[in-house]
């Protein structure tokens, strides 16, 4: 089925003569002239870069406050309202004042940025897997008197990883999306800004590289997570096998 | 050893009041095994997580030791019906069994040799690196005695354990317990809804009446030690008490007058004419 | 209860839980308008004492005030509508495509497998990569906001309604077929009713995306509606206007989330909770 959409692609470009719709086999060679390996370094790593470190900021900052508000009743009242604004806010209508109130269209601006939004999915599955945390489990914890950060960290936390990793997974989706548009919106390098740049100046067949690049680049992060969530919650599979449904 | 006094548990207020423990007051002597029965939905498990200190009671107290509890006190485990939410599935069994000892002042050597003894006394020393998910309900419940004994407590309360285990293996399982007990001599009090069971494991039965939950009667069980699921089954003393037991608790369930005496029998006399 | 409690004392507890009742309530409203108050408190001495610059950062009561004043004018309002309007026309029509596709590729397991490599390699690519072509080829227009707010409010519609078909109780569908119900019948009364949980979920979280990449081809291509606004505001340098439009922004945000997530409850609700996934 996938080969069959591509030769589709292929025959269908080839006959449409358009020259915003390069043929696939053009496009592939303009990908490989332009990422592989030649202008990888200048704008696919800064992007990585961005990507990543947006990511595990926001990631840790989701589950360090998702875990004390999952806990606290109080602590839940008084983050809701914030909570529940920030999440629904749409990023793109942030992405102007990032750039005003930093003062910066460089990495500090982007990561807080992606950082930010990336933020949400993670501390709301957090909260919730805290919440919903097995009581029997908390009872047991009770009764042998388990201190506090042994609780958290031994218990807490494992208890509550798969739940926060489906938040990790759509996070770095957003990720990716947010890091795309910021460089779009304003950069000096990064994928978003070649594919920005070669928009403007009408170069379709970089453009479409890009477009492939981009797409790629989701993909491959997607399934890498996938990999490792494999690894890490290998306990989680087996044990929800065993558990009747 | 324990002691509770006018124990009383209420939710709610005004006529919406739910009595969960109406008034139950008994003690429990060191090293002794005492079996806690009664109907189902009398409370048992509000008054285990009341001794416990995993509940606050309303009313009365619980002295373990001479000591008022009010929390979770340090001489004490617990063993849990739901062996499959106690345990925690991300870690290994060694994990689980040392998981209570590491906040307790020990060496690293005294904690590995407190883990093995106890998974060695529940003979699953074969599996100390499997995931609990892998072992059979039963083997998973044994997991669980081993995480109470290597805690080495004054005081084990097990909260119906076998309830969710399949008849077979209960029989196993309560031979494993008798055994523990026996070897570590820690003061045991174990509830369940199944008669036979609290009569087998049993010094003494505490009968409890249906809501508000009181104690009905204490009865002891003087069969001899070891008991043997066969042997001790087949005296006629073990009959007795349970008959004793089961009128107790029918009693309970139809709330008509009990027959006094565990005499006037409806089984067949031995002897025939 | 029984004749044996009319001695047994009431519970001495009566008037102080009765209490703690009253103060949970108050709290549950208190609490959270507290913390705005002083989120916003914040927001204004920050900017009020220049710890962050009054250039970046406008005083809470100063953006207010500049929402306040385009709350007022007709071309807020007429790019909000533009907005509204883009949105809705991508939410309804990935809707449309996306339900009765997923249905299709959810029932049959031959079309599931084929499409399943398309279908994971097209999930993950940023919408936003359209943005460039859109612009080249349909132009900057509604056309273009429409397209980018369908692509993007798709997918997780098609996975969402995908899931929702194939998580059928077997059982209930081998009942219906005893019963001599057609294929037809059996997708009317058993499947789709079954679904609708995931279906709802599935639009809550389109409608986040369908609103997100309206904006997004406002912003980026000049498309009229807020994010155009948006555009100028900082083209021009009106910093207060910036802030004030995404407070607006936010606002729109929560409606719909909440308005949509309210549905999926409703949704969820006559349904054992059979979730799927979160946020």
């Amino acid at each position: 089925m996938p080969v069959a959409i591509l030769v589709g692609w292929q025959l269908w470009t080839a006959h449409a003569h358009s020259p915003k719709f390069p043929r696939l086999s053009t496009i592939l060679v303009d990908f490989r002239k332009e990422w592989l390996f030649a202008q990888f370094g200048t704008h696919v790593v800064p992007s990585l870069e961005r990507i990543g470190l947006g990511f595990a900021i926001g990631t840790a900052v989701g589950v360090l406050l998702g875990v004390p508000i999952g806990l606290s009743p109080l602590l839940r009242r008084l983050a809701l309202p914030h909570i529940e604004y920030w999440r629904a806010m749409p990023p793109p209508a942030l992405l102007p004042i990032s750039v005003v109130l930093l003062r910066s269209i460089g990495n500090l601006q982007k990561v807080s940025f992606i950082a930010f939004f990336c933020l949400f999915p993670v501390l709301l599955n957090t909260i919730d897997a805290v919440r919903g945390l097995d009581p029997t489990l908390v009872d047991t914890a009770r009764s042998f008197r388990v201190p506090w950060p042994q609780w958290i960290g031994r218990m807490v936390l494992p208890a509550a990883l798969p739940q926060i990793v489906a938040g990790m997974r759509n996070s770095l989706a957003l990720a990716v999306i947010m890091m795309v548009l910021s460089e779009y919106f304003a950069a000096t390098n990064g994928v978003g800004y070649v594919l920005l740049i070669s928009k403007n100046t009408f170069q379709l067949g970089p453009m479409w590289a890009a477009i492939v690049l981009i797409g790629l680049l989701g993909y491959l992060l997607n399934a890498l997570f996938l990999l490792v969530e494999r690894r890490v919650l290998a306990w989680h599979r087996g044990w929800r096998a065993t558990v009747p449904q | 050893m324990l002691e509770i006094n006018d124990l009383g548990k209420t939710y709610g207020s005004g006529d919406k009041a739910t009595h969960a423990i109406g008034n139950v007051a008994f003690h429990v002597e060191v090293g002794e095994f005492a079996c806690v029965v009664g109907p189902s939905g009398c409370g048992k498990t509000t008054l285990l997580k009341c001794i416990a200190g995993l509940l606050k009671p309303s009313r009365g107290e619980v002295l373990l030791r001479g000591r008022p509890v009010t929390e979770p006190p340090e001489a004490m485990a617990l063993v849990f019906q739901e062996y499959g939410r106690s345990l925690m599935p991300w870690t290994t069994v060694r994990n689980n069994v040392l998981l209570p000892l590491r906040h307790k002042k020990l060496s690293q050597s005294e904690r590995t040799a407190l883990v093995d003894e106890a998974v060695a006394a529940v003979d699953l020393t074969r599996f100390l690196d499997h995931y609990p998910w892998q072992l059979s309900g039963g083997m998973q419940q044994r997991v669980a005695i081993a995480r109470a004994l290597a805690y080495q407590p004054f005081l084990l309360l097990m909260d119906e354990p076998f309830a969710s285990v399949d008849a077979q293996v209960r029989g196993d399982l309560e031979d494993l317990v008798l055994r523990v007990h026996e070897q570590f001599g820690i003061t045991t009090l174990f509830v369940t809804h199944d008669i036979d069971e609290s009569i087998y494991l049993a010094d003494r039965v505490i009968v409890l009446a249906h809501a508000p939950t009181e104690v009905k009667e204490i009865v002891p069980v003087a069969l001899p030690r070891p008991r043997d699921q066969i042997a001790t089954k087949a005296l006629p003393e073990f009959a007795e008490l349970r008959t004793h037991v089961h009128r107790l608790i029918r009693h309970e369930r139809r709330e008509e007058e009990v027959a006094p005496a565990p005499i006037a029998t409806t089984h067949s006399e031995p002897t025939h004419a | 209860m029984t004749s044996e409690l009319a001695d047994a004392p009431v519970a001495p507890e009566a008037t102080p839980v009765w209490r703690a009742v009253q103060a949970h309530r108050l709290a549950a409203v208190a609490l959270p308008v507290l913390s705005v108050a002083a989120a916003l408190a914040l927001w204004e001495l920050l900017s009020r004492t220049n710890t962050i610059s009054q250039r970046d950062l406008p005083a809470m009561s100063t953006s207010f005030r500049a929402l306040w004043t385009m709350l007022q004018t007709g071309t807020f309002w007429s790019a909000f509508l533009d907005t509204v309007r883009g949105w809705a026309l991508g939410l309804g029509i990935a809707t449309a495509l996306a339900v009765p596709l997923g249905i299709v590729l959810g029932s049959s397991e031959v079309a599931a497998r084929a499409f399943r490599v398309p279908i994971e390699f097209l999930r993950p690519i940023p919408s936003a990569v359209l943005i460039p072509l859109l612009f080249l080829t349909l132009g900057t227009n509604l056309k273009s906001e429409v397209f980018l707010a369908t692509f993007g409010a798709f997918w997780p519609l098609l996975v969402q309604t995908m899931y929702g078909v194939r998580d059928v109780d077997p059982l209930a569908l081998d009942t219906g077929r005893a019963f001599g119900l057609g294929w037809l019948e059996r997708l009317h009364r058993i499947t789709l009713p079954s679904s609708v949980p995931y279906i709802a979920t599935g639009i809550r979280i389109s409608s986040t995306v369908s609103l997100i990449l309206a904006f997004t081809a406002e912003l980026f291509m000049g498309v009229p509606g807020l994010g155009q606004k948006v555009n100028f505001a900082q083209a021009y340098g009106l910093t207060d206007q910036l802030f004030a439009l995404a407070i607006a922004m936010g606002f729109l945000g929560l409606a719909i989330h909440l308005a949509f997530a309210a549905l999926e409850k409703r949704a969820l609700r006559w349904h054992p909770s059979q979730r799927q996934g979160a946020a």
